[in-house]
């Protein structure tokens, strides 16, 4: 390689080395600020803000999804395993909404803890399987918590 | 001492690179065409539709090879720019420019299927969150990889300024695949880049794969046949090209 052309490899891995350092220190000071959601746990925590739009993000608890028969209201709770909080919604779910489904909200802090949601997005997982596969994955489960109640 | 092997050397030259790239460009062509006619059937004809997302899931055999493109693109296109910005190889920076559009167009494509796939499954086209911004990002970096390409006069001096600007834009790559590792994303996980056993069934993982071969192929094909007539033009003045169209008009 001739000192010419060595000059101008440098020059393209030192500019490499450079902007990636630069970007690891900005997005790690960034860090908070790109999360899309706030989980359950940090709202807990007091880490979501008052009095302005923020997004929440968890499963919808197992039995917790509670219509009103007059209207388009609706509750539910959101877990991430560990705490919980209830969200208050009135308008359209998109289709995936589901118990036990992923979904972020955007909404405001009430005063008495609950999210008043203005749009409620589902997340859906990283799993592709056709429906026979997911029945067949049921009834094992079902089959082996069955077997597990028996020993 | 050189640590390029001889034949590739003498590809490197505008004369033997035109010759292979023409024959290499149509052979892409017509591979890609079998397996995206291939890859199409089995993904929206002969698998099973999803478990959660039923037959909205079949989008994902356009929108998860063509943001997988994307981003293997803009690696081939920055590596390729500073090859022929440290080597001063025309051809290297001819093929570079020649990625930018394609690139772009599949990034386009990831984010306009990507749209269309979100508003029935997650409830909205658009979300500013880490994975679909730094997509949007790399848009904005093959359109202004081409704007800075056009903007310069001299073509060796675009080379090196586009050059610079493809590795810069190297890390948006890193940030996009580890987007939603790293944060709370509306996007879900990787299903099939992973350490881990893919989380997809091998019904659907097949024609996934085939389609993203298809893509490659198209590419290729597509790449090499822009890197060609951007060399003519560069050469114009020289005597292969002089020779070539010369040998052509007296036939």
């Amino acid at each position: 390689m001739r000192p010419k052309q060595r000059n101008r490899l440098i020059l393209a891995i030192v500019i490499v080395l450079f902007v990636a350092i630069s970007a690891v220190l900005a997005l790690t000071a960034l860090q908070e600020n790109i999360n899309l959601f706030y989980s359950p746990t940090m709202i807990a925590n007091g880490e979501a803000p008052q009095g302005r739009l923020f997004r929440a993000g968890g499963m919808v608890s197992d039995g917790s999804v509670q219509r009103d028969p007059e209207s388009l209201e609706i509750s539910f709770k959101l877990n991430d395993e560990v705490n919980e909080i209830l969200v208050k919604y009135t308008g359209i779910l998109p289709d995936l909404f589901r118990e036990g489904q992923g979904i972020v909200v955007q909404g405001k802090l009430a005063p008495d803890g609950a999210v008043m949601a203005t749009e409620v997005l589902a997340k859906h997982d990283e799993n592709y399987m056709p429906p026979e596969v997911e029945h067949a994955l049921e009834t094992a489960k079902k089959m082996g918590v069955a077997n597990a109640g028996k020993e | 001492m050189s640590i390029i092997p001889n034949w590739l050397y003498q590809l490197s030259s505008p004369k033997n690179f035109y010759r292979f790239a023409g024959i290499a460009s149509n052979w892409c062509g017509w591979i890609a065409l079998f397996l995206l006619v291939v890859g199409l059937y089995y993904g929206l004809v002969n698998s099973p539709p999803d478990y959660q997302q039923g037959d909205s899931a079949r989008i994902m055999y356009i929108h998860v090879p063509a943001a997988w493109m994307s981003m293997f693109v803009y690696m081939v296109m920055a590596g390729s720019a500073a090859v022929g910005m440290i080597w001063r190889i025309k051809a290297s920076s001819a093929f570079a420019n020649a990625s930018a559009p394609v690139g772009a167009m599949f990034t386009a494509l990831a984010l306009a299927t990507g749209m269309l796939w979100g508003k029935p499954m997650w409830g909205t086209y658009w979300v500013w969150d880490a994975r679909l911004t730094s997509e949007l990002i790399l848009l904005f970096l093959y359109l202004g990889y081409m704007a800075l390409q056009s903007a310069i006069d001299d073509r060796d001096t675009a080379a090196r300024a586009t050059a610079i600007l493809a590795l810069v834009g190297m890390v948006n790559i890193t940030i996009i695949h580890y987007s939603v590792e790293w944060w709370n994303t509306l996007h879900q996980g990787a299903t099939v880049t992973k350490l881990d056993k893919p989380s997809i069934h091998l019904s659907m993982l097949i024609p996934l794969l085939v389609m993203a071969m298809a893509f490659k192929f198209y590419y290729l094909s597509n790449a090499l046949r822009r890197a060609r007539c951007e060399l003519l033009e560069r050469e114009r003045d020289k005597l292969w090209v002089r020779e070539l169209v010369g040998e052509n008009n007296s036939e």
